[in-house]
Parts: structure tokens; sequence; C-alpha cells
């Protein structure tokens, strides 16, 4: 190592005159000097501490030097090379060289040095190579042994060892737990360790905990360390589906720790109770009197876990008092805290809804304050869910908001609230005064804010000729605004917006305008009118290949024209006359094809192909092309580029193109969807019902319908609430030639019984092995307005007997004797058809029906029906031979399913 | 601030420093090479965790979703960092073997001054206690033990020393 040099504070102090000294000469003097190296290495790893670096030769210099100290015989300097060796151990190239030093050290005699040596040699070997799992595997036994060693630490060490081998086999880890809960521990360290292992077996266990794990974990809540006893009481109370009796031992001794004069103690403690009431608020409300005490810690933290905890668990009149005090401290919290406070706020709105004015406020003031971006996101979400849940609050909440966007440094919150205005502003009683705090934005702010402005200036704009304001007021919205460059379309159909708020992205506004100049500018585009709507990119080739292919749709009234942007990535080629071939699936017609005439290497170009939509079947939206690139191809020299003078065609097949419902419809935000919706009228309303087979959850369909039509959720449909079985989603779009569509979506997520209530065409029909519990089923559901509904006398026990096959799904149960077949003979020699289960099988197959009618004939010639379709309720007059063919098995079929009710309107 | 429970692990201790009442570094380590890679990270962190500790006496805060336990003696003050779900007790349990190791070292008088004198001492105590985040000892009385040992020896070295020059 070079020489020290900028020694900083403390060590100047220390190190008289040293700044220059090589080390190899400190290091080499004879005899050894210890004060004077200890100093050395001191200060060297003093400046490491300090961050000064050491370049790679420096290090690897010092430590040659260093082999020579191992000569002396004092201890801290022999410690203090150790230890300089594991802080250089990553920087130096050639750490061999102190190995065998430390080897020696290793195996010697000296207790003192055998620790920190095989410590900083395992430095070391970690850096040289990676841990080796299975070389430390080998010495399970070793560890094991340790485990029960009378020194504390070594038991301590030896258990994480034990967890850290075998965490992959669960029964080797229970065994393990087994073993230990049994023997007892005297480290506190290691019973910590333990408890952790046995809470993560018992989250995976699935059941409950009636367990003995669940007992060592409550076992050690009376263990004589705090350490451990708040261990306990923390896994409990993060055990998934926790019971209120499990939980309440670990309340009780955190409610005891809330009066420990350590703090320590009172924080873990506190914020203990503070996940426990998210949860569980009656479980805390016990310690209610505890938490109100530590409302006035001097530790702030504590104070405001506290707080919050109590926001949870009080009742609605303590909230004021509580608000009160919180306010006099909370500029002296930490942001995280902070955030805390403001999510306690936000579960409070929910909880007690009419306080939300004296939350407000205190948001507002909370708003004005300093904070982190975190903080203040957290404050505004928190507002505008305050503005969606209670309608009351909207306009004192907007103001907030304005009033935070005038001075607000975080990009991303101010298009948040003006996407909010947007949304709000136009349905408050007076728009007009938040034009002024949009306008201010569109003025004075960057790229990514006005981006947000596009959603909302129109959006204004348009209620603006709804309320009339002063007439003065509209040119200045009108020709202002520097947005107002919209495409020629939206201004003919007095469309609000083309872009939406899904797509936040700047170029929005102006890609339409871009395409729609390129496009005007070829000649036989010239005709087609305005540009309707341009699609995302689609990639029709993989990313590397010999020629990159995307695609862009761009719709026009009556016309589509395919945008192929095509790059040449061979350096040996010039494609020429490049054009794609498309064959449509449907009644599309190609009209004609642009080509690209010079294609060289890595150059974009684009070629076009026009396409005219079928006139006479308006309905045909969805078409499949298959795609060829064809071309001419000439090589060339990779180096000048210069072509050959002869070239050759050629073809390349790329993938296909849909094009899809959502192509040819453009996304419109309706501020006022169901005026909207009344505005269109009933007569070109059409409803239809659709089962969404392969959806889970709402969220899932919702998305898949949004992407499916391409329309624009309005009034918030899109969000889905938790815990709900059926949603209405509204969708609003303009479909190609400017017809309005507006799509009301109602959503259930059913079972096959619910779903089938009362559906025409429909019937429900229960059966039980013998008839007792379905007539019990079947009058309560009567009871419950089922008037389609239908119970098969007799059971599966006589349909065994008559129907053997055909009927049913599956194997009887062997409770129901099957009767043999008449004419068996046949039947028995061939095998059984793959029996179905009942949730897959959908219709009858006409073999089915066949063997019902020879069973069916069967039955009744000798015998009069004793088996039959007895009705239990009056409702739809309908056949039952026909609606027993069209729904026998739905009883647990159709899990999702969609109405979607559409209108279009034709403006003309 | 969410944490679930916490990992069965040994590697407990995510940093611990010491700083001096101007905020200055005089000893930092940093176990977990993920937590604040650069020196800027980790002096950042330190200031604002100073800034926001040096005026009050509470010995626990939670800032940048870390658990902060700390102490304070004369002009130093002492800080042992452990992840946000890390039993804070434990956290404690640390700390105040640092505290009390140096404490016995440096005779009582745990203040920059002589910590700085004995600055491989204080080293030792620190390498003694955690070693790359694991806890090794939690006893003072054992701390000092091992390092003292040493310390006692040396004295008697560099006497010999002084004699022989």
């Amino acid at each position: 190592m070079g020489v020290i040099k900028n020694s900083k504070h403390a060590c100047e102090q220390h190190v008289p005159g040293e700044g220059d000294i090589m080390l190899a000469r400190i290091f080499n003097e004879t005899p050894i000097n210890p004060r004077r190296c200890l100093h050395i290495l001191t200060k060297i790893i003093y400046l490491l501490n300090q961050g000064e670096h050491f370049g790679t030769t420096e290090a690897t210099e010092a430590f040659f030097a260093m082999t020579r100290l191992f000569q002396s015989n004092d201890q801290t300097l022999r410690r203090m090379c150790y230890l300089t060796i594991k802080e250089m151990a990553n920087i130096s190239e050639d750490v061999i060289i102190v190995t065998s030093s430390l080897t020696k050290d290793m195996t010697g005699k000296e207790d003192v040095y055998r620790g920190p040596a095989i410590r900083a040699l395992c430095r070391i070997t970690d850096h040289m190579v990676k841990m080796s799992y299975d070389v430390v595997k080998r010495w399970v036994n070793e560890a094991q042994e340790a485990a029960s060693s009378d020194n504390m630490m070594v038991q301590y060490h030896a258990l994480g060892l034990l967890y850290h081998l075998r965490k992959n086999d669960r029964l080797a880890v229970s065994k393990m737990l087994n073993k230990f809960t049994k023997s007892g521990l005297k480290s506190p360290f290691a019973y910590c360790m333990l408890i952790r292992i046995a809470s993560r077996l018992l989250e995976e266990t699935d059941g409950g905990h009636d367990n003995p794990l669940f007992d060592f974990i409550e076992s050690c809540l009376r263990n004589k360390h705090e350490m451990v006893v708040y261990e306990a009481a923390s896994a409990i109370v993060h055990l998934p589906n926790c019971t209120a009796r499990e939980l309440a031992p670990a309340v009780s001794v955190l409610q005891l720790f809330c009066s420990s004069p350590k703090a320590a103690l009172r924080y873990a403690a506190v914020r203990t109770l503070n996940k426990v009431a998210m949860k569980h608020p009656s479980a805390v409300t016990a310690c209610n009197l505890d938490l109100e005490n530590l409302i006035t810690d001097s530790n702030r933290s504590i104070a405001t876990l506290a707080i919050t905890t109590l926001l949870k668990t009080g009742s609605e009149s303590s909230v004021d008092r509580l608000m009160k005090q919180i306010s006099s401290f909370v500029s002296e919290i930490s942001d995280e805290f902070k955030v805390v406070v403001v999510q306690a706020i936000s579960a409070l709105c929910q909880k007690y809804p009419r306080k939300h004015s004296v939350m407000m406020n205190f948001l507002s003031n909370m708003l004005r304050d300093d904070g982190g971006f975190e903080y203040k996101r957290a404050i505004v979400d928190c507002i505008i869910s305050i503005i969606e849940e209670n309608p009351e609050s909207k306009e004192t909440g907007l103001a907030h908001l304005c009033e935070f966007i005038e001075d607000c440094e975080h990009t991303v919150l101010a298009t948040k609230i003006l996407h909010m205005l947007g949304k709000e502003g136009p349905r408050t009683p007076t728009p007009s005064k938040y034009i002024r705090f949009i306008f201010n934005r569109v003025v004075l702010e960057s790229e990514a804010v006005r981006a947000g402005l596009s959603v909302s200036v129109p959006g204004l704009e348009k209620s603006l000729h709804q309320y009339t304001l002063e007439p003065t007021e509209k040119p200045f919205d009108m020709k202002t605004v520097p947005l107002a460059s919209a495409p020629i379309n939206e201004q003919k159909t007095e469309i609000a917006t083309v872009v939406t708020s899904k797509m936040p992205e700047k170029v929005g506004p102006s890609r339409q305008d871009i395409y729609q100049e390129q496009l005007a500018a070829i000649p036989e585009f010239k005709a087609l009118g305005p540009l309707f709507k341009s699609s995302d990119p689609v990639q029709l080739t993989e990313a590397e290949t010999e020629y990159v292919v995307r695609c862009i749709k761009h719709t026009f009234t009556n016309h589509m024209v395919f945008q192929f942007d095509c790059t040449n990535t061979l350096n040996d080629q010039l494609l020429q006359k490049v054009m794609v071939q498309m064959e449509p699936s449907e009644a599309y017609e190609v009209v004609h094809y642009v080509p690209a005439l010079d294609l060289p290497y890595s150059q974009p170009g684009s070629c076009y192909t026009l396409v005219r939509l079928p006139d006479d079947d308006p309905t045909a939206v969805s078409c499949t092309f298959s795609c060829t690139m064809k071309y001419l191809v000439r090589d060339c020299d990779p180096n000048t580029g210069e072509p050959d003078e002869d070239g050759y065609d050629d073809e390349y097949v790329l993938e296909d193109l849909e094009v899809t419902v959502a192509d040819h419809i453009q996304r419109v935000l309706k501020p006022n969807f169901g005026a909207a919706w009344e505005e269109v009228g009933d007569e070109f309303e059409k409803e239809e019902t659709f089962a969404l087979a392969s959806v889970k959850t709402l969220e899932e369909a919702v998305g898949n319908i949004i992407s499916f039509l391409g329309m624009q959720p309005c009034e918030r449909s899109d969000k889905v609430p938790e815990n709900k079985n059926s949603h209405v989603l509204f969708l609003a779009g303009v479909f190609r030639g400017g017809h309005d569509v507006l799509v009301r979506s109602r959503l259930a997520l059913a079972d096959g019984v619910t779903m089938q209530k009362n559906a025409s065409g429909k019937i429900i029909i229960l059966y039980d092995e013998d008839e007792r519990v379905a007539s019990q089923a079947a009058t309560t559901m009567c009871e419950r307005g089922f008037e389609n509904l239908f119970m098969l006398s007799g059971g599966l026990k006589v349909i065994a007997q008559k129907f053997p096959e055909g009927l049913t799904t599956g194997s009887f149960p062997s409770s129901c004797p099957q009767s043999v077949p008449p004419t068996s003979g046949r039947k028995r020699s061939t095998p059984r058809p793959p029996s179905y289960p009942a949730e897959n099988k959908w219709q009858f197959t006409s073999e089915d029906l066949n063997k019902i009618q020879f069973y069916l004939e069967d039955m009744l010639i000798p015998t009069n029906t004793n088996s039959r379709l007895s009705r239990l309720s009056v409702g739809s007059a309908q056949s039952k031979a026909s609606s027993a063919r069209s729904s026998y098995t739905p009883s647990a079929a159709c899990s999702d399913s969609a109405r979607t009710q559409s209108s279009t309107r034709h403006w003309k | 601030m969410d944490s679930g429970a916490p990992e069965p692990s040994l590697y407990t201790v995510k940093a611990l420093f010491i700083l001096d009442n101007d905020d200055n570094r005089l000893l930092a380590k940093y176990y977990d090479p993920k937590l604040y890679p650069s020196m800027k990270e980790q002096r950042n962190f330190e200031k604002h965790v100073f800034n926001k500790t040096h005026k009050t006496d509470s010995e626990i805060a939670f800032l940048e979703g870390m658990t902060i336990v700390y102490k304070s003696s004369i002009d130093l003050f002492l800080y042992v960092v452990g992840s946000a779900n890390e039993n804070e007790l434990m956290l404690m349990t640390v700390l105040n073997c640092l505290s009390e190791s140096l404490n016995l070292m440096l005779r009582k008088n745990v203040e920059k001054r002589s910590l700085v004198e004995n600055l491989d001492g204080v080293f030792l105590v620190v390498d003694e206690i955690v070693d790359g985040g694991v806890i090794l000892e939690s006893d003072p009385q054992q701390v000092i033990q091992k390092v003292n040992f040493k310390v006692l020896q040396s004295a008697k070295e560099q006497i010999k020393w002084s004699i022989l020059k």
C-alpha cells in the first residue's frame, strides 16, 4: 500500500506526524514495534471506515507487509491484523498469501486467536469461492452436538446453522423443533429462533392452531426473558387466521409491556398492538387505557402508534379528541409514521363517514406541511378516497387539492389531481372555479402534467357548454388551451376526447396527428376522409429475425389502412418494392398496395395496404389476415453497401394479423353516463347474456371486457369493490363513422344455481339419493322465489333403476342399486363411454337421448310412471321434455357470466 | 412499515455505527451488502438518523423502513439498525452490550476523546459483539474478557519495549 494521506478527524491527533510514512518501512522495522504497527492498522481500518478508497495493488501490498506482523506475539496487534484482513479481503487480489498465517493461528494453542482467525479466514474464503452448501452439510452432526452446548451463543449459532441446513426438509425441521422444545434451551436468542421456526412451520401447516407447535409458542409467553416473551407474542399476532381466544394471552403480555420503563419494549408492544388492531380491533379494546397513557410518551413514535391504534379501536366520540392530540405533535414525527397516521385516518373515514369534515380539515393541514413524496401521496390518496366515498365532502376536498397543486413539486401527484378535477369538476355545482387552477397548470407546468390535462380540459370544456357560463370565458377556453389540436373528426362529431385516462403517454394527443399527416401525404389515401383511430403497433415477427415488421392499424370510416413498418437487419441485402400481401378471412376487400421502394440495411421503411370494409354487413367487424411480405432482393457488399445489378424475388411469411372490435371503436369519456344512456333511448337497446366461463374474478372479467371492446370505462366503474359478487360496468365509445356506443354490463359472479334462477328456457332439477333432503331444499328455494324449479321424485335410487345410463353423468353411489337393463347384452359388452364430471357436461349427446328414449319407452309401457318430474311451483309453462333436454346439468356449471346491454344510435 | 413474521435467520443486525455529536462517523459497519451499498447512501442514512434522533432521548426510532435503537453518551451516539420486522429487544441487547462493553473498556469515560484514543479496542469490541450481522456475544463481561486480555498483554509489551529502547 502506498502512502496514507488524507487522514481526517480523530486520527490526526492520534497518530502524530506519520502522514507520509511507508507502511512497509514500519512493518519491516526490527524488532517489530507493536505500538506503531497498531497505530497504522487502526488507521487503515479507520480510513476504510471513512470510505477512503484503497486500490487493489495497495491492498495487496499491505497484505504482504502484514504477513511479517505475525511474527510478533502482541495479541492486540495480531487481532488487529485479523480485522484488517477481514476489512480488506474483498479489495486485495492476492489474499492467499495471508491464509497460511491464519491457518497456523487457527490450529495453534492460543484460544484467543483461534476464533478470530477462523472468522478472518472465512471472510477470505467467502470472497474466493461461493459458499459450498454440500460441504457445510457434512457438519450436521457437529452442529447438532454444538446445539446442546452449555455456551449460550454456541447453542444459538448451532441452531441457526441446523435450521439453515434443513429448512427445505419439513420433516427434519419439525423433528428438530420437537427435540429442542422438549429439552429446552439456555439462550434466549435460540428461543427466539425456535419461535420463528415454529411459526414458519405453523403457517405452512393448514388447519387450526390446535397443535404442539402453537402450544410451544404460547408457553414461551411465560419465559423469563422479555425478548422471548415478545417474540412469542409477536409470532402469535402474525399467525394468519388467529382466533380472538388465541390472541388474548399475547395481547395481555403486550399490554403489560405498554407500561414498561424501557422505551424499546413499549415501542415493540404498541407497534404489535397496532397490527392486531388492523384485523381484530375488539381484541385490543382491553388495552385502551394503557394506550391512552402512551399518548403523552416522550418518544413520538410510541405516541403516534398509540393514537393510531386507539383510532382503530376507539369509539366515534373519541375521534375528535385524538385528532386534536395528534395534530399537536405531527410535525415532530418521521414521515414513516405520518403515513401511518394518514392510513389510520383513511380507515377511520370509512368507519365513521360522518367525521369526514374533521378529517378533511386535518388532512389539508398536513398537506400544507413539509413532507416527502410518500407522505404527500398518502394524503392525496386519502382525500381522493374520501371524496369518492362521501359526495358531500367533494367540494371541500377538491378545494384543498386545488390549493395543493398551486405549489406542488411532485409531478405525479399534480397529474393525478388534475385528472381527478377533470373527472369530478364538471359534476360540481360550480365547475368554473376549477378552470382557473387547471389553466394555471397548463401555462406553467411540464409536459407530463399537461398530458394529464388532455383529459380534464375537454371534460370541463364540455361541461362549460352544458352549464353555459359567461360567454367571455368560452373563447378563452377553446383557444388558449395548447392542446386544442384535436383530430378533425373530433370536432365534427363533438366527441369530448381522444386521449383517455388509461393512456397517459405524452405522445398521446400528437401521435394521431402525425399519422393523419403522413397518410394524407399519400395520394391513394386522400379520399378516405378523417382518420378515426390508430392502433398501437402489433409485432408481426419475432424480435430477432432477419426482417422486423410491425403493423399499425388505421381505421377510417369505410376503410382500413395497414401500415407495416419494416426493418431489414441483414447488412448484405437491399430490399426493393417491399409490400405485404394480405389474405382476409372475411368479406374484407384488399383495394390497394403502396410498396416501400427501397429498404436498405437498418433503415426502417413503411409500406401500406388499403382494405375496404364490407358495406353490406356492418356487423362483420373482426377479421383475420394472413400476411406475406413480398420483395425484390439485391445482394450487396456489407462494407460498401454497393448492391448487385440483378435481384431476385423473394417472400417472407409474417404472423397473422387480427382486426378486432376494439379497432372500430374509439374510447370516449362520458362524464355523466346515466344521462347519456337515457339520451340514446330504449329503441336502440339490445340485451344479451354471455357466460364468461374461463374468468375467475370480477376484476378479470372487467379487464377482459374493456380490452375486448376497446371502450372507455365511465363513472369509475372499472374498479370493482372488494368482496362483491356483482358489479356494473359502464363503457362508452364511438364506432367508426361517429356512432355512439354505450355498454352497460352487469356482471354477476354466481354459482350455477343462482344464475339459472328464473332464466327463460332453463329449469332447475333437484334430486338427492332418496328424496329426503331434496324436498326440504326445494321448499326453501321456492320460498326464495325460484319459479323454474323441479324435483325428481324418487331421487337417484329410482333413476339408477330406471335410467342406468344416459340421464346422469358419473357413476351412481353404491347405495343406489342399478337394475339390469332388459336388453343389456349389447350394452354390457361395449365398454362404457367415459363419463364426464357434471360440470363439464353441457348438453346431452344424441346417444344419451337415444338411451333415455329407450328406457322411457321401456318404463312407460308396462307400469305407470312412478318416477316423474313433479312440478313444485308455478311458473313459465315450458315443455318438460325440451327443457330437460336443454338443461339438465347446469347445477354447477356456469360459474361466471356477463350480461351485456348495448345500444347503438346512428347520428346522421 | 408493513412486516410479516421475521425470517428464522442468524443475520439479525443490518448495521451498527457510532457518530459524534457533529454527525461525524467514528465507526460504521454495514452488514447487509444490499442495504446502502455506497458510502454516499450510508452517510445520507446516518445524517437522516442523526437529525431525527440526536435531540430526543428516546432510544428507538423507525426510519427508512428500518428499526433503529440508539443511545447517547456525552458526545457520542451509538446506533444499532435492524429490519422492520426484527425483534426490537434483540437489537436492544446488542446496543446495551456495546455500550456496556465500551463503558468497561474506557473505564466509564465513554466520550469521543477516549474512544478515539482506544480506537483499536473499539474495533475489536464491535468485532466480538457482531460479525457479519450475526450476534456473537451479548454479555459485556465476556466481550471485555476476550478483548481486554490482550489489552493488558499489550500494556505489558509496551512497558517491556519502552525499557528496551
